[in-house]
């Protein structure tokens, strides 16, 4: 067993498609046993990053080591560590759901009766079981999205590779596989997964790479992304009675905007002038009719963070 | 045994299981496996005049070369088309294994199809046998050799089946015309004697009169000597190819 703090190291990496730079030299650390997120628009380059991970293709320059062995040198001993769902659907179609499952176990060197009882506790999971014989051509888009995640964890990875695992599926499809997510990350399986889907990213992920046009814009957990961008923090308060005159000088306030019959607040510290609001309201005779604060929305970060390069 | 080297063969007969489960009966591979030399053989054999029993090595010749060689063309670009390629290389089957798996399954297709047509030849035809050592090993070596043919061709990176067997077929037409495979080496005129020595076919048809007692033309060990060196550039050069072009098709 190969002992490693550190799931996933890159250092430098790069790949170019012809004049595209598709990866620019990325680094970046992922911490056993957590969500990583890797988010970021469209040709951001995380399918390229995802496939130099799983040894699709290597890349032009630049190290990787996963599960603590060197991807490029010790192939085959990473390899047997990660599981892939690779970002198109691609089961056989004309292989059935378990004969499907068992070849991939065949690639891990896996085969036997425990093998197929795991297969068919897989297919329970994602709800396949009675379609066990069916072949995929039958299956719909989530079906089959299903299939490829459990092709992926036949072999029980210790790290496992998602790239947009969610996208173009229907709402309890993509709860389902939410879950499926935490609960085997809670079992201690580290996941790196790849979207553009800002909301999945926040909700799932421990931490969140933003990349754009190849690069990593920012790496940090999402509250912190968030709160990297102050400015656009506020508390939101609206009022029973007629327009306080207290709103000027409030301290932690740096500026008010009226909005309808809401006021809006921006501050370094919304908790704080939360506080101090009720307070002043309580000691008025205005009356509260709501009050909320407005943390800078992940997607606010996102937007930022990808178009600060684009001039 | 390592237990790499278990894993390997493991990895390599999972991936020959799965082509022989999934590709065997695609229309393709049945038309230019099968019905594509079937024609071929009885355009040729047809009205002339000879004993059936007595071209049974020639059909056999022309179903090895064209049997092993369809089914290399049609899987590499489906499976690229499909992206199912790009899935097998996460896992920890190489390019070569996935190649060697993808050449034993058309070896295995071109055994049994010859197979068969030397068991009807000898046992419903009355074609008979001389040396069954030298057939069985002819079987076996042409099967390899041209399954890894099929499979070099299928190292041009596209994704349409089509493209590949187009290219195939024209190189493996004139190939038949040049191999003696209806017309014995001895009878063809000196150029296409002299160019006879550059198609594997020869020397298999060759060997395979030889094992069926109808004369041959060269001597038995020359014949396996350049039919193993074909066997084993063939395939050479398949796992070469491929781990050339692979990164092409993703
Ligand atoms: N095989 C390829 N050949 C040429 N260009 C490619 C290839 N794969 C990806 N690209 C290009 O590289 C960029 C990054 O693509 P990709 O990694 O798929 O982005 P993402 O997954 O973030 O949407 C895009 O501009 C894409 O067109
Ligand atoms: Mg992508």
């Amino acid at each position: 067993m190969n002992n490693y703090k550190n799931s996933v190291i890159v250092k430098n990496m790069s790949k170019a498609f012809g004049q595209l730079q598709a990866v620019d030299n990325i680094s970046f650390h992922v911490h056993k046993g957590e969500i990583f997120g890797f988010l970021g628009p469209n040709g951001a380059g995380k399918t390229t990053s995802v496939r130099m991970l799983t040894g699709v293709f290597p890349p032009d320059t630049g190290q990787i080591y996963i599960a603590g062995y060197n991807l490029l040198d010790q192939t085959l001993a990473a390899k047997m560590r990660i599981g892939v769902a690779p970002e198109s659907a691609n089961a056989y179609l004309d292989l059935t759901a378990l004969e499907n499952i068992l070849f991939m176990a065949e690639m891990y060197g896996l085969s036997g009766k425990k093998i197929r009882k795991r297969a068919e506790e897989l297919l329970n999971i994602f709800n396949l079981l009675d379609r066990k014989n069916d072949k995929i051509k039958q299956f719909s888009k989530g079906m089959r999205q299903k299939m490829i995640l459990c092709m992926a964890l036949i072999n029980e990875p210790e790290i496992l590779f998602l790239d947009e695992p969610t996208s173009g599926l229907d709402v309890q499809s993509r709860y389902l596989i939410r879950n499926i997510i935490k609960d085997l990350n809670q079992g201690g399986t580290t996941i790196f997964l790849t979207t553009h889907n800002i909301n999945e990213a926040n909700k799932l992920c421990d931490r969140i790479a933003i990349m754009n046009k190849g690069e990593i814009a920012a790496i940090d957990s999402p509250e912190n992304l968030k709160n990297t961008f102050v400015s656009s923090q506020s508390v939101e308060v609206s009022f029973k009675f007629g327009s306080p005159n207290f709103l000027d000088n409030l301290s932690y306030a740096n500026s008010i905007e009226k909005r309808g019959d809401k006021y809006r607040l921006y501050s370094d510290e919304p908790g704080q002038l939360a506080m101090k609001l009720i307070e002043q309201v309580k000691s008025s005779n205005l009356g509260l009719n709501s009050i909320r604060t407005i943390g800078p929305e992940l997607e606010e970060v996102f937007i930022k963070l990808t178009e600060e390069k684009k001039e | 045994m390592s237990n790499t080297i278990k894993l390997r063969i493991g990895q390599i007969l999972a991936i020959a299981k799965k082509d022989i489960k999934i590709y065997y009966t695609e229309p393709p591979i049945l038309i230019f496996g099968i019905l594509f030399p079937a024609f071929l053989f009885m355009a040729f054999a047809l009205g002339k005049n000879i004993p059936f029993k007595n071209l049974i090595p020639g059909l056999l010749g022309i179903s090895l070369f064209f049997t092993g060689s369809s089914v290399g063309p049609y899987i590499t670009p489906w499976e690229t088309n499909t992206k199912t390629l790009e899935r097998l290389l996460t896992t920890p089957g190489s390019i070569s294994v996935i190649v060697i798996g993808d050449i034993l399954a058309a070896f295995y297709f071109s055994l049994g199809i010859s197979g068969l047509i030397a068991f009807t030849g000898i046992f419903v035809f009355g074609t008979g046998v001389a040396n069954i050592a030298v057939l069985l090993s002819t079987l076996f070596l042409a099967s390899f050799c041209f399954a890894g043919l099929g499979t070099i061709f299928s190292s041009l990176p596209t994704d349409k089946p089509s493209n590949v067997m187009m290219l195939s077929n024209l190189i493996r037409l004139p190939i038949i015309f040049i191999s003696g495979v209806f017309v014995p080496v001895s009878e063809l005129p000196e150029w296409g004697q002299i160019l006879s020595r550059f198609s594997p076919v020869t020397y298999v048809t060759d060997l395979l009169r030889f094992a069926l007692g109808q004369g041959h033309y060269f001597a038995l060990s020359i014949n396996l000597i350049i039919l193993s060196i074909f066997t084993i550039l063939f395939l050479l050069i398949a796992v070469l190819l491929h781990r050339k072009t692979f990164i092409k098709r993703i």
